[in-house]
């Protein structure tokens, strides 16, 4: 279980409470106005930005005092997923060594990845070679090889198309069914949270809501949520 | 990384300033007590900001529109002026006294087409002389760092902006005028704590009571008087002067904001209108010009002469590409780390004081500091290189931190979080993300300093025997000695490797880089 108890972060002037509790191996959406702090709430976990209050516990093990590569998460921002001077190998091969230092057993794991997620016979380009989907899915690969059991997901995929974006999220879904991962996905699209998530967590107004069953939330949306979905 | 980069920058830091500092405050031990300053020394304080002025804010200028030639142009042989406009920066000061001496000297072209067209002779020898080497040293300085501006910019700004129908003057204020406000107050700066402690050009061009600088005066006072009090004194001048500039440096630098791009090629939609192409040819054609002719005039006189220069001459030239290449690897040592440390802080203040420390002491009274140090244990003569070495490096340490630190701060914003996300950390984290990101600097930063140290003469005149003579101390006794034909063959030995070796290093930097 992921616990977030009573916290507080800052960014700048911006403070954003948070006081909830996500269930292992469970994927939930993270939709909000656009400022209220989805971003800071994902940053705050993965560890960028400093607690100034509370704590955040997985599976009972505080997680204040880990590094964010030392956190047991996985990461994916909105942009710069990639590393533009690596290959794509490269890239996905950070996910089992951060120094690059792979095995034979190492190399044959990436390649899977990369056919795992259609990108066979690519491992030798650079990101500016490919397609915005296939830098979605060498992200994903790598999210694959990390194997992490918490999945943060900051909006990778706003600039793909609707088509790409539900193949994307199926695939976060599959990953996260493989590895056994718990999901976090900010989204600005209630479609997304229908999508792959039963419970959804409500940013607004500077406070992150406990996860709700994302139909009744969605269907019923309290008056700060309407405005945003305008409907 | 940047974290991780603290302590090692704090090392860096404590080197340069037990050099900078340091250096200063045995010569201040050694001097009893502090004479007032004559009405001599005010001149030569109002001349040295003048002139300093004068030559910043002429080769920033004369820089744009070359920098923005160069950034919008491909055209053959735009590689090797790149690589050429690097040339006059890391030309040895005599040599490049000389060129520009055979161009606008008494008996010079310039000159002898003034009178074929009846005007009278103008003098190199003065204010304008002066300015005129400074801005023949600083304006291709300018114009690659501003270059390097332009080039930070993505290519998808450009896009953009085409895809905007946004033509040039809209870029220009857009995406030029932006960059230039961030790129410039740096660049003026920079040139003019250059030009505060530039000492050669105004020994040979200046001189007198009204061409005086501090610096010449600091020479003056040790070498003619051995008046180490008022040396003293008007070093501390020169520190207070140079402190202040250093200061207005570090508020002048800003950042761009432009993001990361994809490292796509840059393109450009919007310079495709005639006028636009005759003005850039125009600015390259006259840069090239003023920066290639008095090359040429050397390698006229010098280039026959090499094949029989005598062998002192080849053994002092190997004994500096020693040098050189030490004090490139030093380089790395003394200014990465300082770049990355003040790349991970929104202060960067003392990181950045310590980097641009150099600026601040002139090799000169660096150089005598040593020799006061250093006298009690060590004969002069067998510390020569060493000493050269190091001090050459920290001479040369704000120029390859000031390349270093903009793109130390972009792969830190773009890439910082990607990195710490995957636990990249230390050695690993230097290896994949900083030194692939930061190639292209570094090979600029490596190659600058070993042309720098290639062509010193400051601090080895004051050490060297007969047996640890480098190049330009060879060069500077033949011309002593009147030899004029042998130093010039030297001169272009010394211009040639100078130039090779920086030749190498930015190649290096350049070459398949795919950042």
């Amino acid at each position: 279980m992921l616990a977030l108890e009573n916290i507080s972060v800052t960014w700048d002037d911006f403070t954003l409470t948070a006081d909830l509790a996500v269930e292992a191996g469970e994927t939930v959406a993270v939709i909000g106005p656009s400022g209220a702090g989805k971003s800071t709430l994902l940053a705050a976990i993965a560890g960028f930005l400093p607690l100034v209050s509370g704590r955040i516990t997985w599976e009972g093990r505080d997680l204040s005092p880990l590094s964010p590569g030392d956190r047991p998460i996985s990461i994916l921002f909105q942009d710069q997923n990639l590393f533009p001077h690596l290959t794509i190998a490269e890239n996905i091969g950070l996910g089992l060594n951060p120094a690059l230092r792979l095995t034979a057993g190492d190399r044959a794991r990436v390649e899977q990845a990369l056919e795992r997620t259609g990108l066979a016979g690519l491992g030798h380009r650079r990101p500016g070679q490919l397609s915005g989907g296939q830098q979605s899915r060498a992200a994903l690969a790598r999210v694959l090889l990390r194997a992490r059991p918490l999945f943060l997901l900051d909006e990778p995929f706003s600039a793909l198309g609707p088509a790409l974006k539900a193949e994307m999220l199926d695939l976060v879904a599959e990953i996260a069914a493989e590895t056994g991962a718990t999901v976090l996905m900010v989204s600005h699209d209630p479609g997304d949270a229908r999508r792959i998530a039963a419970r959804t967590i409500l940013v607004e107004g500077g406070r992150a809501h406990p996860p709700e069953p994302t139909g009744r939330l969605l269907d019923h949306p309290p008056e700060s949520l309407r405005a945003y979905l305008g409907n | 990384m940047a974290r991780r980069a603290q302590p090692i920058a704090a090392l860096s830091a404590a080197v340069v300033l037990a050099l900078t500092l340091g250096t200063l405050a045995a010569v201040f031990a050694r001097a009893s007590g502090l004479p007032e300053l004559g009405p001599a020394d005010l001149a030569a304080l109002r001349f040295t900001i003048l002139q300093a002025t004068l030559s910043a804010i002429l080769s920033a200028a004369l820089a744009v529109p070359v920098a923005r030639a160069l950034a919008r142009r491909r055209f053959p042989g735009r590689g090797i002026l790149i690589t050429l406009l690097g040339a006059p920066f890391i030309l040895p000061v005599i040599v490049a006294v000389l060129g520009l001496l055979a161009v606008f000297g008494r008996a010079g072209l310039f000159n002898r087409g003034l009178e074929f067209l009846g005007l009278p002779p103008v003098t190199i020898y003065g204010l304008q002389g002066v300015v005129l080497a400074h801005v023949f040293f600083n304006l291709p300085l300018a114009t690659r760092l501003i270059l390097q501006g332009w080039l930070s910019i993505p290519a998808e700004r450009f896009r953009l902006a085409a895809s905007l129908s946004m033509g040039p003057s809209e870029i220009a204020r857009f995406l030029e005028r932006p960059m230039l406000r961030s790129v410039l107050p740096g660049t003026v700066t920079a040139i003019f704590l250059i030009c505060l402690t530039s000492f050669a050009v105004a020994l040979t061009l200046g001189g007198g009571p009204r061409a005086t600088t501090i610096e010449l005066a600091i020479y003056q006072a040790f070498r003619f008087d051995f008046d180490l009090g008022r040396a003293a004194a008007l070093a501390s001048v020169q520190f207070v002067l140079c402190l202040l500039a250093v200061l207005l440096a570090g508020r002048a630098a800003r950042e761009t904001g432009f993001g990361a791009g994809l490292d796509r090629q840059v393109e450009r939609w919007d310079a495709g209108s005639v006028w636009l192409k005759v003005q850039d040819a125009a600015a390259l054609i006259l840069v090239s010009i003023f920066l290639l002719l008095p090359l040429g005039a050397l390698l006229e006189a010098g280039l026959p002469r090499l094949a029989t220069l005598p062998a002192p001459v080849w053994e002092s030239a190997l004994r500096s590409l020693a040098v050189a290449v030490s004090s490139a690897v030093l380089i790395l040592v003394l200014a990465l780390p300082l770049a990355l440390a003040a790349a991970g802080r929104r202060q960067a203040g003392l990181w950045e004081i310590s980097a641009m420390l150099p600026l601040t002491a002139s090799s000169l009274v660096t150089g005598t500091g040593l020799f006061i140090l250093l006298r009690p244990f060590f004969a002069p003569g067998d510390v020569a290189l060493p000493v050269t070495v190091l001090v050459n490096a920290a001479m040369a340490l704000p120029f390859a931190y000031r390349s270093l630190l903009p793109p130390a701060r972009d792969a830190e914003t773009d890439f910082g979080r990607l990195a710490e996300s995957l636990g990249m950390t230390g050695l690993a984290r230097l290896r994949l993300v900083t030194l692939p990101r930061l190639r292209r600097p570094l090979g600029f930063a490596l190659g600058l300093t070993a042309a720098l140290s290639m062509g010193d003469l400051g601090v080895i005149a004051l050490f060297a025997g007969e047996e640890t003579a480098t190049l330009p101390l060879q060069l500077y006794r033949l011309m002593g000695a009147y030899r004029m034909a042998d130093a010039a063959g030297a001169a272009v030995l010394l211009l040639g490797l100078s130039l090779a070796l920086f030749w190498v290093f930015d190649r290096g930097g350049r070459v398949n880089a795919r950042a």
